[in-house]
Formats: C-alpha cells, sequence, structure tokens
C-alpha cells in the first residue's frame, strides 16, 4: 500500500469497501518483512488470498484451514504453559515446532500466551495462570467477581476511561490499589487548580504503583520483542498469516465477563435494565475504536470471542434487546472502517441465527466462527451473506481416531464448503489433543478441500 | 397460589421481599414461608426446564431464595430435615476454575431434591476420594470447560477406582466440551448436555 492511502485525510475520504480493500492490500504485501525465500512469500499471498476470497464469499483455491489454537503448541512440544508464559525461547521453541510439524494455514501468535513476568509485577488478580493459582499444566483463566460493584454504573457511565483508571484496575492489579487516590486528569483545567491533581501522584503508595508500572513496561518490552521475533520466524519461512489483527469485545460481555461478573449483570438485567443498556451503548465507540486500533494499518481482521449470549444463557428475547444491539453496532462499526469482524461463537448459537441473519449486515463483511452450533442451518441461513467455519469437536481430537476425524472433516466440507465461504477449522480453543487427529484434521482439509 | 410463590417464580423481586416479610408480620411461620418458596424454587426449575426460563433467572431466583432465607432464618427455631432424593457429590475437576456450568447443575439438583455436596472448582482428586468416602454419595458429578479438564476427569474416576469406590458410586460428567467420546474416554457412566440431563440422571439412578 501507498503510505499516503492511510494518511488521516485519505482514509475519510474512502468508502467501506475501499478501505476493505486498502487493509487487505498492506496485509497482502506487510511493510518491513523480509521473506526468507520466494516460495515462502508466495505461500503468505496464496493464503491471505483465501482469506479474503472466503470472507467475500468467492471460492479459494481451497478451504483454508485455520485451526483456533490454545496451549497445545506446548503439551505438543513439551513444554509447560508456565514455561511458555516465562521463558519466551521454550515459547518459540515450542511454537515453532508445531508449525513447522503440522503446518496449518494461519499463524498461532506468541502475544496471546502474554508474560507471566508482568503480571508477576502487577500484582494480577484477574487471571490465575499456570504456576500462579492453577496448575503449571493448566492455561490461564479468568477469575469471575463483581469487579465493578452494582451501585456504580453512574461514575462508569460518566467517565469510562475515569472509572477503569480509579476503580477498576486498582481492584485487579494489586500493585496499582494506589491509583484509587488519583484523581480524574479532566480536572486538570488551570494552573491555580493544579494542586489538587499533581499532589495525589506524591503519595508513597501511589509513587511505588508508578514504580511497579515502570518495571512491568520494560518486562513487557523484553517480552514482545522476543514474541514478536518468534511470530516473524514462521510467517518468513512457512508464509502463514495470523488470521487475527486486532481483537475486540461484545459489550455485554466486556461488562458480564470482567466488570459485572455473570452473577452481578443477570442480576443488572432484573433490577436496573436502563444503566445496564446505558453502559453498554457507552462502550460501543470503545469497542469499535479498540478494534480498530488493535488491528492497526496491516490487518483487516479483528477477533471477537462471544461469550454470555450462546444459547441457554438468556432467552431469545433479552439475547434480542440487551445482547444483539450494542454487539451488532460494533460489527457495523469496525466495517466501517474496513475492519473484518471475526465472530468466535463458544457454545451453541441455534436460537440466535435468525436474529442474526436478519439483521442489514452487508455481504461478504463478516466471519463467523461455529462450535456446536447445527452447520447445515448456519450453511443455510448464513451461506449467501457471511463467510462461516468451525465445528470440529476438540473432544475428538483428543479422544477419537485420526479415520473418525478424516469422516468428520469430509463431512462438514462436503456439507458446507461446496459453495465457498469456508474456513475449516475446530470448534473450540484447544489445549490438548492427539497429535494424529489433528495432522487428520489439517491433512484432509488441504487435500479434500481443494475447489476443482 | 400463594402470593409469595407467584412472585418468586414470576421473578417479582421487591415483591417477594415484600410479601415474605408481610407473611412473617402476620404470624405465618418461618417453616411455612420456607415450604412456599421451596415450592417457588420448584417451578422456577421446571420452567428452566421447559425452556422458558434461563441463567438469570435462576440467579435472580437464587437471590431471592437467599434474601428472604436471611429475613426468617432469626426466627426458625432449629434447622429443618428435609427428606432428600439422595446425595452427590460434585466439584469442577483439578487444574480448571470455571464454575458457571456447576452452579446451575448444583442448583437444580438441589431445587429438585438432592442433597448436594459442592466441593468448588480446581478439586485434586484425593479430595473427590476423601468426599466419597465421608459423604457417602450414591453419584459423583464431575464438571470442567477446559479440553484439559478431559485428562483429570479420567483420573479422578481412576482414583475412585483404585480407591475402591467406584463400584459404590455412578459418576456423571458434563461440561462445554464434554461428549460420549469423553465419557468414554474417561470411564463414566454417563455424561449430560446440561443442567436438565444432570437432574434424570441423578433421578434415574437414586429411584
Amino acid at each position: 500500500m501507498k503510505e499516503n492511502d492511510m494518511t488521516r485525510e485519505n482514509w475519510k475520504q474512502l468508502c467501506a469497501a475501499e478501505r476493505f480493500e486498502a487493509h487487505f492490500k498492506a496485509f497482502m504485501s506487510p511493510e518491513g518483512v523480509q521473506f526468507a525465500t520466494p516460495a515462502a512469500e508466495r505461500a503468505y499471498q496464496d493464503r491471505v488470498q483465501m482469506l479474503k476470497d472466503v470472507v467475500q464469499l468467492k471460492k479459494p483455491k481451497r478451504v483454508p484451514v485455520c485451526p483456533i489454537i490454545g496451549f497445545y503448541p506446548f503439551a505438543y512440544a513439551g513444554v509447560t504453559p508456565e514455561e511458555a508464559m516465562y521463558d519466551y525461547d521454550k515459547l518459540g521453541l515450542a511454537l515453532k515446532k508445531f508449525h513447522a510439524d503440522f503446518v496449518p494455514d494461519s499463524l498461532a501468535i506468541a502475544p496471546v500466551y502474554g508474560s507471566g513476568k508482568v503480571f508477576d509485577i502487577l500484582g494480577y488478580k484477574l487471571y490465575r495462570w499456570p504456576g500462579r493459582g492453577v496448575p503449571p499444566t493448566a492455561p490461564y483463566q479468568c477469575v469471575e467477581a463483581e469487579y465493578m460493584h452494582a451501585d456504580e454504573y453512574d461514575e462508569f457511565i460518566n467517565d469510562p476511561s475515569g472509572y477503569f483508571t480509579r476503580f477498576y484496575l486498582p481492584r485487579v492489579f494489586a500493585a496499582l490499589e494506589g491509583w484509587q487516590m488519583l484523581a480524574p486528569v479532566t480536572d486538570v483545567l488551570e494552573l491555580p487548580f493544579f494542586g489538587p491533581y499533581i499532589v495525589p501522584i506524591g503519595i508513597p503508595k501511589v509513587q511505588e504503583s508508578f514504580q511497579k508500572l515502570l518495571e512491568a513496561g520494560r518486562a513487557a518490552m523484553e517480552w514482545i520483542q522476543a514474541a514478536s521475533a518468534v511470530d516473524a520466524a514462521t510467517l518468513t519461512t512457512l508464509g502463514l498469516p495470523s488470521v487475527f489483527g486486532g481483537f475486540t469485545k461484545a459489550p455485554f460481555d466486556t461488562l458480564g465477563d470482567t466488570l459485572r461478573g455473570t452473577h452481578g449483570i443477570m442480576l443488572d438485567k432484573f433490577r436496573q435494565p436502563r444503566k445496564l443498556l446505558a453502559a453498554m451503548e457507552k462502550l460501543v465507540p470503545i469497542g469499535i475504536d479498540l478494534g480498530v486500533r488493535s488491528a492497526g494499518p496491516q490487518h483487516p481482521v479483528v477477533f471477537m470471542p462471544l461469550h454470555k449470549g450462546a444459547d441457554g444463557f438468556m432467552s431469545d428475547d433479552d439475547f434480542k434487546t440487551f445482547y444483539w444491539p450494542t454487539l451488532k453496532a460494533v460489527i457495523l462499526g469496525l466495517i466501517e472502517q474496513g475492519n473484518v469482524p471475526y465472530l468466535f461463537v463458544e457454545g451453541s448459537y441455534n436460537h440466535r441465527l435468525d436474529v442474526i441473519a436478519d439483521s442489514g449486515i452487508p455481504r461478504g463483511t463478516t466471519i463467523w466462527m461455529f462450535d456446536q452450533t447445527d452447520m447445515k442451518e448456519v450453511k443455510k441461513k448464513f451461506g449467501s451473506w457471511a463467510c462461516f467455519g468451525g465445528n470440529v469437536p476438540v473432544s475428538m481430537l483428543k479422544a477419537g481416531k485420526p479415520q473418525q476425524v478424516k469422516d468428520y472433516v469430509k463431512r462438514v466440507i462436503d456439507d458446507c464448503a461446496q459453495d465457498g465461504g469456508f474456513i475449516l477449522a475446530n470448534g473450540a480453543v484447544l489445549d490438548d489433543a492427539e497429535p494424529a487427529n489433528l495432522h487428520a484434521m489439517i491433512d484432509t482439509g488441504k487435500e479434500y478441500g481443494v475447489y476443482r | 397460589m400463594n402470593p409469595l410463590v407467584e412472585a418468586i417464580s414470576e421473578m417479582r423481586e421487591d415483591d417477594a421481599v415484600r410479601i415474605a416479610n408481610e407473611m412473617l408480620d402476620q404470624g405465618t411461620s418461618a417453616l411455612d414461608i420456607l415450604d412456599h418458596c421451596r415450592e417457588a424454587m420448584a417451578m422456577v426449575g421446571k420452567r428452566y426446564e421447559a425452556g422458558q426460563y434461563f441463567v438469570p433467572e435462576l440467579i435472580l431466583a437464587g437471590e431471592m431464595l437467599r434474601r428472604i432465607s436471611d429475613i426468617v432464618k432469626p426466627r426458625l427455631a432449629e434447622g429443618v430435615a428435609v427428606k432428600k432424593l439422595g446425595k452427590i457429590v460434585i466439584g469442577t475437576v483439578q487444574g480448571d476454575i470455571h464454575d458457571i456450568g456447576k452452579n446451575i447443575v448444583t442448583f437444580m439438583l438441589d431445587v429438585n431434591g438432592f442433597d448436594v455436596k459442592d466441593l468448588g472448582v480446581d478439586v485434586p482428586v484425593q479430595k473427590f476420594v476423601e468426599a466419597v468416602k465421608e459423604f457417602r454419595p450414591q453419584v459423583v458429578g464431575l464438571s470442567g470447560f477446559l479440553t484439559l479438564a478431559y485428562d483429570p476427569m479420567k483420573n479422578t474416576i481412576q482414583a475412585l477406582k483404585d480407591a475402591g469406590l467406584r463400584e459404590g458410586v455412578k459418576v456423571m460428567i458434563g461440561g462445554g466440551q464434554v461428549d460420549e467420546q469423553i465419557r468414554e474416554y474417561a470411564n463414566a457412566d454417563a455424561f449430560g448436555k446440561d443442567a436438565m440431563a444432570a437432574v434424570a440422571l441423578a433421578r434415574s439412578w437414586t429411584t
């Protein structure tokens, strides 16, 4: 992409479809990347083209095989999740071995595993991670609680950033407890009124918190350099693009997962529905901005894991009232910027398909990855307007046999992939599997998924 | 229908708490109020089974029960012995701290008349073995959300066998990624897709 296409003024002139093209052009020829061989570069471009084709509901060369990978590469390479989060050499060895041995069409990127060292410095309380609250062999897991209290909606709605700074961060990071004493930055107006803002910064506990933050920042820099080098090595030698550029969340999940918790948000739905709806409205532009910024100019796809709107979590009416409207607004906002929302639909969504399919989201702009949703129904309802995929059971990848996986993959491709617009993947995040079964999934997808 | 039963089962929280207070003031015994609550919870469970209620309604029902119990408990002379259908030990297996699904199953078993001992999350194999020894349940429920819960499920069931306790209990497993393949892998007696399946299994094994 030409440098000036991305300048702010030019960008404003472009329509959504032109922005989409600009993103994919940059994704196809990433700036500053030196491929090891011309073959690797061609393989990379082929894979990006397959992704673009499926998003636009065309038939690609073949079905792209983009498994959704959790901590599995480490189990495969004999490295514990704890080591992966603390020893970046081992992180790199395991991920390089995994990609070289399995050669999927996408990269399991290193930064998602996080740095245990950074979290240790900050005393992160929102998660337990391997060796810190869960066994060294377990993946990191969120500790649900009411980090935002039921009576704090007004503070949140009035100033979400201020709320995060002075209420939320001090609760989830032990090292930032002192930030409760900070004043809002919007207090800083004129010389005579500057005191109340700057004086709390001098309080020893606040000083300590900033020292810790600086320390964490240094550790994060060391980590991201190591993690980026790991990804670059695989990208440039094998030609594997990451499917994800950035990430964001559904407003209901943002509040329900890590602020109010499931218990809290479900009670809010009854006790203070207007405030819940207002808080979610507030999160729409914030969610769009996060997605666009985290994807950056070189990658179109924004990962969105969907949690608490699944079948069973709420009635269809509640889904239509509380979950879907603000999620849809975030999706539309991303599309407007030329981004491609990648909806990772955990659990089952059989009751939600009609609502989503009828919602007026433009054709050929989104990716929907399903787990236990009925794929024939998805094909029927989504086939003509959105790329979709997923569904290979992780239980089968762990406890099944290669022939069984092979048969299953063929059936999914027969049922769903005939017209293009399909990505082969496992249904849920993969932390554990038999290598022969994962090989069977990837190899069958590549062989059987060729369009003739 | 009794107004308290109606208010709880219709999700009218403020009414439910007000009516419970009024009943207490008018001389209804604490025991009777709790009986109404039990009746209401059973109705909530039925509506959940019928696909009319979902997670939010179960959570609010639990919350109403907690608030009303707090009000009437001081008036309760002693603990009430209710005849239970059977005893169940339940928990999320080692290495996994997810509990939304497990809590729903516990709630549904409880409102359906089972005596449930919930061991919490990240429960070590040995803790399950000890709980089975002490509590003597007819049913053990193992929950797990992660693919990495498969082996701990298998190991827990093996440990029950090694301790000579496997013959005496039925083991059911459940969680987002649990299916027949994993039931076979873990050597469980059955798996359940949802809380209704757990209740049906527990009933079939205890009555």
